[in-house]
């Protein structure tokens, strides 16, 4: 580990200690928040129980399915803006205000929609995520050299071959990214969606234990949605610069 | 000269007709959209459009409206002072910076409605809570751009600051506000948009005031056409303050 590093992991760990110390203290109310080490083992117990494992596949799944959804699609539909140039430059302008307006917003219009099914919570992670996907595929096969399109000519490829064998792996390391946001948009926008107003769901358990003055559980549950989101979210990056590396840019 | 005026008219116009057709494919998505769910599932463009030129105008509206902008206006100056402050001391100080830098980009990836419960208990269900909230979405973006900005200032700059013997406040006015400023305003202009929804999310959980407590209040009732009509109130202003930093940015950049 580096100097950098160790200065780093001192200063988190005398952070969580101070707060340890002033809760058992008393200088902080335990109805305010409770210690560190009480979230950690309150978290162990409801894991050991069970009872949020379906709140677990539920919410991990929907986040899957709205990142799927938005990767996949946000791709696609990339891929047909970027062959017509002048519908490009329409919707431009809109990619640039898109991730400037509150898309969240429009989360109550989809309920009225749809009810309280989990798929007002998809549709919301896609709509959040999907044009962050768009705006990766665009950028990526802008960036992808000409020669390479000029070889597919001459070896008489057809356009899904060029596109599966050579437009993907060329635009890769940029539709990386647009993973990296989709995954990391959809996770926050479907917590925040299961928080407001949701059936069920890690976000909607918090938000019942906050109003039921069940402390131990709130904050057992907000650890572990913040762990998941830490882990998931340094992976993705981790991996991020080792793809930027390897193709030889600067990670974005 | 002639020729580039036209071109700039011609480009002027076409940006014009794009603008319109995707309004005009956005309204029929919506009218085909309402048709297959049922009118009271989702209102239709033209009652959604009767009820807003209605609704907009009227004190209740006008009431919520105010709330939200003064809880905005104070997450929104916590922000910008906080995260202008850790991101000039993060800059200048680099040790501080290579510590804090990745703990402050683990922080803005985290879904912080999380947190919103923990402001709540120690705020209550008040002012002073949902402004913090606004702000803790804020500070970040404005702290790692004004950081960043810091940080790549050529060292040249300052080296020729020195030979021209300027004074500090010389050299901070010449020299270092012209070359950061445009990053940071950058920062400043995606704090804006964070901000904005820490505060309407603030607003739509356990709250009574404010545009993000109607549209919430307005999906209890059923009433798709004030949930829109806000929607696109809140749309619209944002988009136009997006447009207006944006426009700072760039003016800022030519000028370096």
């Amino acid at each position: 580990m580096t100097r950098i590093g160790r200065i780093r992991l001192i200063v988190v760990v005398a952070a969580i200690a101070a707060l340890e110390l002033a809760c058992r203290v008393g200088w902080i109310n335990p109805h305010v928040l409770i210690p560190p080490s009480e979230m950690a083992t309150s978290l162990v117990s409801l894991l050991m129980s069970g009872q949020i494992n379906w709140d677990i596949v539920r919410t991990l799944g929907v986040v899957t399915l709205a990142t799927g959804l938005s990767v996949v699609f946000g791709f696609a539909v990339g891929l047909a803006i970027h062959a017509l140039p002048r519908v490009r430059e329409a919707l431009d302008p809109f990619f640039a205000t898109y991730y400037a307006v509150p898309i969240f917003i429009f989360y109550p219009v989809m309920v009225a929609i749809f009810g309280l099914s989990p798929w007002p919570v998809v549709l919301i992670g896609v709509a959040t995520a999907i044009v962050a996907m768009i705006i990766a595929t665009l950028n990526g096969l802008d960036r992808v050299p000409r020669v390479l399109t000029k070889v597919a000519r001459v070896h008489r490829m057809g356009t899904l071959a060029t596109t599966l064998k050579l437009k993907l792996p060329a635009a890769a390391p940029y539709l990386f990214t647009g993973v990296k946001l989709s995954v990391s948009y959809a996770f926050v926008s479907v917590i925040a969606a299961e928080f407001i107003l949701s059936p069920a769901g890690l976000g909607r358990d918090i938000a019942d234990a906050y109003a039921n003055f069940d402390n131990r559980r709130m904050y057992a549950l907000m650890l572990f949605l913040l762990a998941i989101a830490t882990v998931v979210n340094s992976a993705l990056h981790a991996w991020d610069i080792r793809w930027a590396k390897r193709r030889g840019i600067a990670p974005t | 000269m002639n020729g580039t005026r036209a071109s700039a008219i011609v480009g002027m116009t076409r940006r014009v007709t794009d603008t319109l057709i995707i309004v005009a494919a956005v309204l029929l998505i919506w009218q085909g959209l309402a048709e297959w769910v049922g009118t009271t599932a989702l209102a239709g463009p033209s009652p959604t459009l009767a009820y807003f030129v209605h609704f907009v105008p009227s004190k209740r509206f006008a009431i919520n409206a105010l709330s939200t902008a003064i809880t905005f206006g104070w997450a929104l100056l916590i922000a910008y002072g906080l995260g202008l402050a850790i991101g000039i001391w993060m800059g200048a100080h680099r040790l501080s910076g290579a510590v804090g830098e990745p703990i402050l980009v683990t922080f803005y990836s985290l879904p912080k409605i999380t947190l919103y419960p923990v402001i709540l208990l120690i705020f209550g269900l008040s002012l002073a809570g949902k402004v913090t909230f606004g702000a803790i979405h804020g500070i970040l973006p404005v702290a790692l751009l004004t950081m960043a900005a810091i940080r790549n200032i050529p060292p040249v700059y300052l080296k020729s600051a020195r030979t021209l013997h300027l004074s500090p406040w010389q050299t901070i006015i010449r020299v270092l506000l012209p070359a950061t400023l445009p990053e940071v305003v950058a920062g400043l202009r995606i704090g804006f948009t964070v901000t904005l929804l820490g505060v309407l999310l603030a607003e739509m959980f356990a709250s009574e005031h404010g545009l993000g407590f109607l549209i919430i209040n307005s999906m209890a009732l059923l009433q798709t056409k004030e949930m829109i009509s806000v929607a696109v109130v809140l749309f619209i202003f944002a988009a136009v303050a997006n447009a207006l930093l944006l426009w700072m940015e760039h003016h800022m950049h030519r000028r370096v």
